[in-house]
């Protein structure tokens, strides 16, 4: 019934490439193995794996052994800090979590249910009106007690890029675990474990137009991890479970190709990006940036626009033929103003209309053009809706 | 504006679907919202007309029917002006009826007006109600289904909404409803009817009264006619006129609810031959025409949603004020309730009774 649909919401997935498709097919049927499996079926598997595993690390300049197969960037971030947690803990008595207000719930659910239920101790970082960290106040509040700090790299919401490197180096100078959450990030910056000083960080294959289902957890060398799942003891313990073969030949293959054409894209995202941004603030009354001017993800818009309901606005641009994305909206009408543009200090008034653009690579100049044209209208429509008050 | 696109109101329930695979059939472009309603206890999702399994059932209606399906937030409009509405009703010793006033602000002003933002041309409901256009002016008729008729509730609606409304199943009956649901295939088909006071989650009314205003639950004396105190009751709020159960006073003869007086907070009641009532005043009327009839005027009138109609006339006193003369007395003209005037198959309207 639509005729023309626009999709740019690839801050919450991404399609996947025909390349890596035709990279996993042999492994649902052909390659079928069990790579534990002693026989030529599985050492086949195995050498499948293995050889996705190393792919991956040449990416993050790391060692093989530093990746862990995951089944996503949630079970990433859990494995991290529920691992770096309880690991820190037993052989520290480490027993406080340091992260940001502005992490992905992933992250936050995750240490908020570690200090409800498992008796740590839960401590924030301030950030800016961006959403950024500041390397000083991470100075201050870490403490020996720390068992780790989670500092996410690319903001999925707004778009704000913090600085890891920094935040790396003060963790490490102090001896304490740092765990970045770079799902967001992984298609559009270098991911490269050693210059971001991390010992932890995350990725989702999806996000980088790789399959659902399948993530990594870079694990630097020497950490100590509490393992999340037991079983047969696959990758090193930590996360038991038969390998899903064609999902890591598929995350593998998509971050190859990502890191390829990462440069040339970014380029392109970012000349797209400033065109939606100078177009939005203009052609609509009342809406705002969210998230950092410049140091944000090259692929991403974020705004807030007041007096409107975030979710009649979806739907309106939805039924448009464009598909957005929005840090309030949810799928059962309920608006929460999010929390992370609560933490930024926008009032409900502006927080329960917030709008993501996130463009990929078939997204051309003509879309975020035509995107353009439409949203004034669009939005002059709903908000007069969501405006009438009896 | 899309003259072929139209927003349908879904609920979860067999006849909000049913209208909606209905308008798919006849080949315009349809949308699926429901509205997110507030719910009494806090509890996110208990408001009994949208909970998480309700927006579950529509969205797999609307997955069916291929067509996109949204949930807007309707939750302050709708604490504004039909809970509170209903409190306030009580606080004053009424009996309201908030469908209707939901009618008016929710479904065909909140989401009427949603559906004016996406373009739509109209918006359906599973009223079962029909209309009739002659090009100028709009009516609002009787479902043929006499029994599931839900124009009553559908008498606060005015000239422009009806211009863009549709009710696809007003002219089925409910059994034909629940075949043409089977028939579509939809999941929904034998889903339990949805229910009246949605908001008040699974508390009884009376509960909710207690927790939400408790100023309403005064107690008072029991009083007949005379004045002659039979007892004590704990709020006019657990009560309505014609009620006879629960009034606690030992009696040879039954004994009914005349009338609630709150301003001493007594509850007058008596044998049911004092019950019945000719005469009443109606306020804030509204026609659906968008013009008074002459008056006086012959009409059918229904002093409640279900209650049976009884010939009257309706004699205007001032501007949206009028004076309800029916042929025969009938037991429940209660006050807060809504009198409904009908000609034929035809809603005139209506206003709230005030004795």
């Amino acid at each position: 019934m639509i005729e023309r649909r626009i999709y740019l919401d690839h801050a919450a997935t991404t399609p996947l490439d025909e390349r890596v498709l035709t990279a996993m097919v042999p492994y649902f049927n052909e390659k079928f193995g069990n790579p534990s499996s002693v026989h030529s079926w599985g050492q086949e598997a195995e050498g499948a794996v293995e050889g996705a595993r190393r792919r991956v690390a040449e990416v993050l300049g790391c060692y093989s052994q530093e990746i862990v197969f995951t089944s996503g960037g949630s079970e990433s971030d859990n494995l991290a800090l529920r691992g770096a947690a309880f690991a820190e803990r037993e052989s520290r008595r480490a027993n406080r979590i340091l992260t940001t207000p502005v992490e992905h719930p992933a992250v936050l659910n995750t240490a908020e249910d570690l200090a409800s239920r498992f008796g740590f101790h839960l401590d924030l970082l301030p950030v800016d009106h961006n959403g950024r960290v500041n390397p000083g106040d991470l100075v201050e509040r870490i403490t020996p007690e720390t068992a780790v700090v989670s500092v996410i790299y690319g903001n999925n919401e707004i778009g704000t890029i913090n600085p890891i490197r920094e935040l790396g180096a003060i963790c490490r100078e102090r001896g304490v675990l740092f765990h970045t959450d770079a799902v967001q990030s992984a298609s559009q910056l270098l991911i490269l474990a050693d210059s971001l000083n991390v010992d932890l960080m995350s990725i989702g294959a999806h996000k980088f137009y790789g399959p659902k289902g399948i993530g990594a957890l870079y694990v630097r060398n020497g950490t100590r991890l509490a393992g999340s799942q037991t079983g047969g003891g696959q990758e090193r313990g930590l996360r038991a479970g038969t390998h899903n073969v064609p999902l890591i030949v598929g995350l593998a293959e998509a971050l190859r190709i990502t890191h390829e054409e990462r440069a040339s894209l970014a380029a392109r995202f970012r000349l797209l990006r400033e065109r939606i941004v100078a177009g939005v603030l203009e052609g609509v009354p009342d809406s705002k940036l969210t998230g950092h001017p410049r140091e944000r993800l090259p692929n991403h818009a974020s705004f807030v626009i007041r007096g409107v309901d975030a979710n009649a606005l979806l739907a309106a641009l939805d039924i448009a033929g464009f598909a957005c994305s929005s840090g309030s909206a949810c799928k059962t009408g309920d608006p929460e103003p999010s929390a992370v543009l609560t933490a930024l200090g926008f009032s409900d008034e502006w927080s329960l209309g917030s709008l993501r653009v996130t463009v990929g690579r078939a997204t051309t100049p003509e879309n975020i053009e035509a995107f353009l044209e439409a949203l004034p209208a669009i939005v002059r429509r709903v908000r007069a809706a969501s405006l009438a008050r009896p | 504006m899309n003259p072929r696109r139209v927003v349908v109101a879904m609920s979860g329930g067999v006849d909000s679907s049913v209208a909606a695979a209905l308008l798919v059939e006849q080949g315009y472009e349809v949308i699926g919202l429901m509205l997110r309603l507030w719910a009494g206890d806090g509890r996110s999702g208990s408001n009994r007309c949208c909970s998480p399994q309700d927006i579950a059932e529509a969205r797999n209606v609307a997955t069916t029917l291929g067509i996109p399906f949204y949930v807007i937030d309707a939750q302050a409009e709708f604490k504004q002006t039909v809970v509170d509405f209903f409190l306030r009703g009580y606080a004053q010793g009424l009996t309201p009826n908030p469908c209707l006033e939901c009618n008016r602000h929710i479904r065909w002003g909140h989401l009427y007006r949603h559906a004016m933002a996406l373009e739509a041309a109209f918006l359906a409901t599973g009223h079962y109600a029909r209309l009739e256009s002659n090009g100028r002016a709009t009516r609002l008729l009787r479902a043929a289904d006499r029994a599931k008729d839900q124009s009553y509730v559908l008498s606060v609606l005015g000239q422009e909404q009806l211009a863009h409304a549709l009710f696809p199943i007003g002219d089925y009956s409910k059994p034909e409803v629940r075949r043409l649901a089977a028939r579509f295939s939809l999941s929904v088909a034998d889903r339990p009817e949805s229910q009246d006071l949605c908001f008040v989650g699974d508390l009884d009314y009376r509960a909710f009264v207690r927790l939400h205003e408790p100023g309403s639950l005064t107690p008072g004396a029991i009083l007949d006619r005379q004045g002659e105190r039979l007892g004590m009751h704990e709020g006019l709020a657990n009560y309505t006129i014609g009620q006879r159960k629960g009034i606690g006073v030992p009696s040879p003869i039954a004994l009914y609810v005349l009338e609630k007086v709150p301003e001493t907070h007594s509850l007058i009641v008596g044998p049911r031959e004092m019950l019945g009532r000719r005469r009443f005043e109606a306020g804030g009327v509204h026609w659906v025409s968008g013009q008074a009839p002459g008056s006086p005027c012959r009409v059918a009138v229904r002093v409640r949603y279900k209650a049976r109609e009884v010939p009257g006339v309706v004699n205007a006193l001032s501007e949206g004020r009028v004076e309800v003369e029916l042929e025969e007395a009938v037991p429940d003209v209660t006050p807060g309730q809504a009198a409904v005037f009908y000609d034929g198959d035809v809603c005139l309207g209506g206003g709230l009774i005030q004795l």
